[in-house]
């Protein structure tokens, strides 16, 4: 075993800064001052600004002012959009996550805390740039105006289902919104997003792709995969990394969190990597249009590194009390999307809490209308679902011998469950 | 044409009669290939359609998928089947599932091309036949070819198709058929019929056998290598037996099958591939379920041993004249 005039090796396991039960400690995060990160011109060698992979791209400041050279100078307008936006996300997401606990589906997925990162995004790109999402990105559909009600269809698996009733809730699929196929599987998207971005390039097309994985995720070996051809083709790809601080139950730390930052690994590829505020729609905002005019001035990849916070469980199945601290969220230092957006607008003179809340209320009342459209339409289980036999398309474009006997099985099936004719659902 | 031959001109057809057709893979673009199937291309058709790839399975497989997405028909080449392991999760999880999860909003017209199968000394990793890996997967189709005509235009009829498709290229019958005699010299593709390769845009469809040899008392189920493996022992025994390629795993033809089966009334199916769980069951499976009542003897498989491929005692692994030979005695003596 071992030699006894050796000290003995040890094997080093990362452990969160706190567990449930204890205080909330965030003090070993460097949060830099909003307006002191520098701002390169978006077609500089990559090799001049690996400074960026380790500081922290903010704009808004603790009083609400937006500072410094990313500042993206945005009308009031575009601004009180992007908050609404947000605000919409987050409504949402709060009547989604009722109606899995009352039962009306299986299963959701909040976005709380992170709503910047998709907003601040989808107001940067153009509509048809193509977003290859992971399944916290939902915010990129309301940011491009995509119907409440379609995407509830597809959280109700109902008659209204564009999906058919395929996919587990929230694995959107929008072609129209340049919003492509979520898939269960971490970081498939990231190299997808690549090849899109390749295609383009090599179509002479003007249209960038953009991914979004979480830190965790980064881990996965496509990771790698997306980030080698990426810089190797220079494909105009904007590749985000949303660093929410947990990945389920693992923190940051089970993804190489304690020893460098993930915007860091855009360095080691000689790629453009920004570590940013992702709190802060105005940084998410600047740096997403930064990445996208040097992608579409053939200056190649990006890799953007959003610093956030997963205010929420990681889904309507988790339990974060089990495995944080209960005051993390109040503790956190980059505070909360919405409020600092909304701070901004008010420390302008563009906004007022009294318009505010009528616009909360506004946007409960437009979601609960949404809701009660869709559920026209059905709730999981509750037998408005899509026809029996639709289950066999789409296999393959043309429904082969094996699956043409399959469906005959299934519904001979139903109707040994249902035997009267008009009896059941069909 | 040789079967690298017929490949190369099959890429160049469809690369000339749509623009979308965009060859990437390691090794494939300047160089032309390990196996020079993609030869000239790049020349042809310039590197933005005919490209070199880091090594990464994965990635080649992802980008094309990502590719695909965007609108345009890419043919990744995975330099054996060896590897293409890395790519699975790809394979399986996107490609294989895009047009069912978005309900037709993403199609993905994909063809990986890759060369499988032993018989060349090739030891555990590159002598492999994942086939059955492939065709357990909902969403993909898996084509083997046997022949430099059958190549092209089932190459041809793969990249046209709008669905995934793994094209397995038996590298043994590369450059000629191969009988299952190690000890004898290799013919070359020149004196087999099938090497007379129609110039231009022809394509044999997906999912159709060929009955390559007709007869009364057997019918014998194979694809790629083993198609000339067993045409061969057939000859030397004399048994007059069916001989099917079946060329398209899935979707297969189950109508070829299943005819021929009810007339002969006794099958062998043979491929390389390990035993266990390989294709041989599902056809097995199949014609037992399908065929019962005019069987005269139980279905036979003669496959590869359940071992990883080895080196030195290939020809003491590879299912070859003699295990055929005895199977065939079997199923003939019931």
């Amino acid at each position: 075993m071992s030699r006894s005039n050796l000290p003995p090796l040890r094997l080093h396991v990362p452990e969160p800064p706190a567990r449930p039960g204890e205080e909330a400690d965030f003090s070993h995060i460097d949060i830099l001052p909003a307006g002191v990160t520098p701002r390169p011109d978006s077609a500089a060698d990559s090799a001049t600004m690996r400074d960026l992979a380790y500081g922290l791209v903010r704009v808004l400041d603790d009083e609400g002012n937006a500072v410094g050279p990313w500042n993206p100078r945005l009308s009031p307008d575009v601004l009180r959009r992007m908050l609404r936006a947000m605000v919409l996300t987050r409504a949402f997401d709060d009547r989604m996550f009722r109606a899995q606990r009352q039962g009306k589906t299986s299963f959701y997925m909040k976005s709380l805390g992170e709503e910047a990162v998709s907003i601040g995004a989808a107001f940067a790109l153009q509509r048809d740039d193509m977003c290859f999402p992971s399944y916290r990105q939902q915010g990129i559909l309301i940011g491009r105006d995509w119907d409440l009600v379609d995407m509830m269809n597809q959280i109700y698996s109902n008659r209204g289902d564009r999906l058919k009733g395929r996919q587990l809730p929230i694995m959107y699929s929008a072609k129209d919104a340049s919003f492509f196929s979520i898939s269960g599987n971490l970081t498939t998207q990231v190299p997808q997003a690549v090849g899109w971005a390749m295609a383009s390039a090599a179509r002479g097309d003007t249209r960038i792709a953009a991914s979004w994985c979480g830190e965790g995720s980064t881990a996965e070996g496509d990771f790698h995969a997306a980030l080698t051809f990426a810089t190797v083709y220079r494909a105009p790809v904007v590749l985000n990394v949303v660093n929410n601080q947990w990945a389920i139950s693992s923190f940051a730390g089970f993804a190489g969190a304690e020893s460098t930052t993930f915007a860091a690994r855009a360095v080691g590829y000689g790629i453009a990597g920004l570590r940013i505020d992702g709190n802060d729609a105005l940084a998410v905002y600047a740096a997403t249009a930064w990445a996208a005019e040097r992608a579409r001035t053939n200056h190649g990849p990006t890799l953007i590194e959003h610093f956030t916070y997963r205010a929420e469980g990681h889904s309507t199945s988790d339990d974060p009390s089990a495995y944080r601290s209960s005051d993390e969220r109040s503790k956190w230092p980059l505070g909360d999307p919405v409020a600092r957006l909304k701070a901004h607008l008010i420390a302008i003179g563009e906004w007022d809490e009294a318009r505010h809340a009528a616009q909360d209320l506004e946007l409960a009342e437009q979601v609960k209308a949404a809701a009660k459209e869709a559920e026209k339409n059905g709730i999981l289980g509750h037998g408005m679902h899509q026809p029996f036999a639709t289950m066999f398309e789409d296999v393959f474009e043309e429904m082969p011998w094996h699956l043409n006997e399959q469906s005959a099985q299934m519904m001979s099936e139903r109707m040994r469950k249902w035997p009267k004719p008009g009896e059941g659902p069909r | 044409m040789n079967m690298i031959e017929a490949i190369n001109d099959a890429l160049s057809v469809a690369m000339e009669r749509d623009g979308d057709v965009t060859v990437l893979g390691e090794d494939v673009g300047y160089f032309g290939g390990v196996f020079r199937a993609t030869a000239g291309l790049q020349k042809k058709y310039g590197k933005t359609r005919v490209f070199d790839t880091p090594i990464t399975e994965c990635g080649i497989v992802g980008v094309a998928v990502g590719m695909a997405a965007y609108g345009l028909r890419p043919v990744p080449e995975i330099q054996f089947a060896d590897y293409i392991y890395p790519a699975l999760d790809q394979l399986v999880s996107e490609a294989a599932r895009l047009r069912y999860r978005s309900a037709g909003e993403f199609p993905m017209p994909i063809t990986v091309r890759s060369p499988f199968g032993g018989g060349i000394f090739g030891g555990q990793t590159h002598s492999q036949s994942p086939e059955a890996i492939f065709t357990h997967v909902c969403g993909l189709k898996t084509v083997i070819p046997s022949t430099p005509y059958d190549a092209k235009g089932l190459l041809l009829a793969a990249i046209e198709d709008n669905d995934p498709v793994i094209f397995f290229e038996p590298k043994r019958i590369y450059n000629g058929p191969f009988d299952g005699h190690y000890d004898r010299p290799v013919q070359p593709w020149a004196k087999h019929p099938a090497s007379l390769v129609p110039s231009g845009h022809y394509t044999i469809p997906l999912g159709k056998a060929a009955l390559v040899r007709e007869g009364q008392d057997l019918t014998l189920l194979a694809y790629g290598t083993m198609v000339h493996v067993a045409l061969s022992v057939v000859e030397e025994l004399g048994v007059d037996a069916d001989v099917v390629d079946l060329r398209t795993l899935m979707p297969l033809d189950i109508e070829t099958i299943e005819a021929s089966v009810r007339k002969t009334g006794r099958c062998l199916v043979i491929h390389e591939a390990t035993r266990t769980g390989g294709f041989g069951a599902e056809l097995s499976a199949l014609v037992q379920e399908r065929c019962f009542y005019h069987l005269e003897a139980p279905v036979e498989r003669v496959t590869g041993f359940d071992t990883p491929y080895p080196h030195s005692l290939e020809w003491a692994y590879f299912p070859g004249p003699i295990r055929i030979g005895m199977a065939i005695e079997k199923v003939m003596k019931d």
